[in-house]
């Protein structure tokens, strides 16, 4: 019988106003005992006030091999970033 | 020194205290990595909740006594916990059943230990009942997935509560301290605990495809003293350096 | 071809930039790795038993709850290391085959017997000690799951060796018999712990590469002499002797001479003849196959569980 426990990867949010941060991963047979399991392992210590988790094969990432055509057309475009426009000193704060 | 009062903490205590140990005796030998870790979470709740309440019990007693004499250098005949909790672990759907007989014990009595004019109890059940449903909720959980598993865990969960049901009822025979505890609203409504207790376990029983088996002969003595041969063994090791070295610090 | 993503791969380690799972690495590489993270994980593991061994015996509810925070700590350390392992392709439970077959190695130190409390604290002073020194330029290894792994085992960590502490600093402040607890225990401790650096350099062969790859930074060597230094001192607080005749100051190095490592006993433990190697195994073992059914009736039920979840949606 197959009784490997699927992998689970575990997001901590640890107080209001923060993102919900990856912070590893564990096995658990649901989303129940995987969000008891997170408490156990990843918030021993008061690390968090709110936890996500998600079954690891339902996560899709990017492919580093295309990280250049992914990420590097980005690198030019640096009238995105505020410090790209000239203004006047006695602006000060814009 | 009002001595139902004292007796009941020490109850209290040695419940934790003795159920705590038997948790912790499986650290490092869980069936898989997590749960190793949620039950060891378990004990150190269980110890912490002894601190608490032997720490009030040794200012009731005041001469010097600490929560370690409290623990340390009493003989079992003076120890107060039920029956059930020291039992021996034995496999895990047994440690699991445990735990819930228990956590749904201890579940409604302290909430009403909240409500309880000893406002020293009273604070202690409010951090304890906190950890307690989140026991309450993994115990139960357990229950589920071994009854409702595998042909072997459902087998073993039933040969569980044949080996401890006999052992329940004795949380219900409430002794003198309890009932005069009881009597001054340190213990209140003790009479309606039952009824929660037998819907509780009704209720994740069936979730769990288990029988409630029918009352049959039922232990009792912890809490008076009269304990099985297992606690003996227990104390020995527990105290065993208390015991060689006599009062030295750690 | 190969060549080429050999090179961009090293050019890559050389600016400090983290490899990440998915991108491409040696083989070698990652077998490497796998390697030493897995027994890594194992001795996290391993470790909790020789100290699981006092927490029934713990003197004081406060020990109590102490060394069972810092044994479960141990299995939250494997946990991550096994994690950190998993993303390199390989499944926790082959890793604990591994472990239980006799393939895969962990710290020698755990073959070691804890005989008395006092062991207790030496373990959070000698090994914790060792360990940490090990540990902490992990923290900026080249693969970023192990490297994160490690930030987080080193943070909590610290309080282990001060827990450790503690308990001999009591001691050498206790009665005769506690002070000769004291003693004894160090005795013992001390050599073994010496060994966690592994061999000397010019007896480890793996060193250079592993340096080039960055998964570490400081020899064996260069380690251990940084113990000796700082544990020297330390004992002085303690009022305890180290077991070695020939440690001594040398004014020309900086640094604190010591003597020959028995490199017998060593190889010895390490190919299972330690006191305590087979029964640190079967332990591991019992727990892992009385868990099985365990295991299973938790899969058994979720299937049952999103079977009947489907249905209703249906």
């Amino acid at each position: 019988m197959e009784n490997n426990w699927p992998i689970w990867e575990i997001f901590i949010r640890s107080k209001n106003g923060l993102n919900h941060k990856h912070v590893g991963s564990l096995h658990a047979t649901d989303a129940e005992m995987a969000m008891q399991n997170a408490r156990d392992v990843y918030t021993r210590r008061n690390e968090g006030i709110s936890i996500w988790v998600v079954e690891s094969k339902h996560i899709s990432a990017s492919d580093p091999d295309e990280g250049e055509s992914l990420f590097d057309p980005a690198n030019d475009k640096v009238y995105r970033h505020p410090t790209f426009y000239n203004l006047p000193d006695e602006l000060k704060h814009m | 020194m009002a001595n139902h009062l004292h007796d009941f903490l020490i109850h209290l205590g040695d419940n934790a205290l003795i159920l705590g140990h038997r948790l912790s005796e499986l650290t490092s030998h869980g069936p898989v990595l997590e749960q190793d870790m949620a039950m060891t979470n378990i004990a150190l709740d269980l110890v912490g909740q002894t601190r608490n309440i032997f720490q009030v019990a040794a200012k009731l007693q005041g001469n010097g006594a600490t929560e370690d004499s409290i623990a340390y250098t009493r003989d079992a005949t003076s120890y107060k916990n039920i029956l059930l909790v020291e039992q021996k672990n034995g496999d895990f759907a047994k440690t699991v059943l445990r735990q819930f007989f228990y956590d749904a014990f201890n579940y409604h009595a302290y909430q009403r230990l909240l409500k309880s004019s000893n406002k020293d109890i009273a604070a202690i059940a409010e951090k304890a009942i906190k950890e307690i449903t989140y026991h309450l909720k993994w115990s139960a959980e357990w229950v589920i997935r071994l009854g409702d598993g595998t042909e072997e865990s459902n087998s073993r969960i039933n040969a569980a509560i044949d080996d401890l049901w006999p052992y329940t009822e004795e949380m219900f025979k409430f002794t003198d301290y309890e009932l005069a505890c009881h009597d001054e609203g340190i213990f209140p409504d003790i009479h309606g605990i039952k009824a929660e207790w037998d819907e509780e376990v009704k209720n994740i029983f069936a979730e769990a495809t288990l029988t409630v088996p029918e009352d049959g002969w039922m232990h009792d003595g912890g809490k008076r003293g009269v304990h099985s041969e297992h606690l003996g063994f227990l104390l020995a090791e527990m105290q065993f350096l208390q015991r060689a070295y006599p009062g030295q610090q750690w | 071809m190969e060549k080429n993503l050999n090179d961009i791969f090293q050019a890559k380690i050389d600016r400090e930039e983290k490899i990440e799972p998915k991108d491409w690495m040696p083989d070698a590489y990652r077998k490497t790795l796998i390697r030493q993270i897995s027994q890594h994980a194992h001795s996290e593991i391993v470790g909790m038993l020789p100290e699981g061994n006092w927490i029934t015996r713990a003197p004081t509810l406060r020990r109590k709850v102490a060394l069972m925070a810092k044994v479960q700590d141990e299995a939250g350390h494997g946990l991550y290391l096994y994690s950190a392992c998993e993303t390199l392709g390989i499944d926790r439970d082959t890793l604990f085959e591994q472990l239980h077959s006799g393939k895969a190695k962990y710290s020698s130190i755990f073959n070691y017997p804890t005989l008395s409390w006092a062991d207790i604290g030496s373990i959070g002073w000698l090994v914790d000690g060792a360990a940490i020194m090990n540990q902490v330029p992990l923290c900026r290894c080249s693969y970023g799951p192990y490297a994160r792994a490690m930030v987080r085992v080193c943070k909590e960590e610290s309080f282990h060796q001060r827990q450790g502490f503690e308990i001999l600093l009591n001691l050498s402040k206790g009665s005769d018999e506690q002070k000769a607890m004291l003693q004894e225990s160090v005795n013992r401790w001390w050599w073994p712990a010496m060994m966690m650096f592994g061999p000397s350099d010019a007896d480890s062969p793996n060193t250079q590469q592993s340096m080039q790859w960055k998964i570490k930074r400081f020899t064996n060597d260069e380690l251990r002499q940084k113990f000796v230094d700082i544990c020297y001192e330390q004992a002085k607080i303690l009022n305890v002797t180290l077991p070695d005749p020939d440690i001594k100051w040398n004014e020309e190095r900086g640094h604190y001479d010591f003597g020959e490592i028995n490199w017998d006993e060593f190889w010895q433990v390490v190919k299972g003849n330690g006191p305590c190697n087979k029964e640190r195994i079967a332990a591991r073992k019992t727990a892992w196959e009385e868990g099985a059914w365990v295991r299973e009736a938790a899969v058994a039920h979720a299937n049952k569980r999103a079977a009947r979840k489907t249905k209703k949606v249906a």
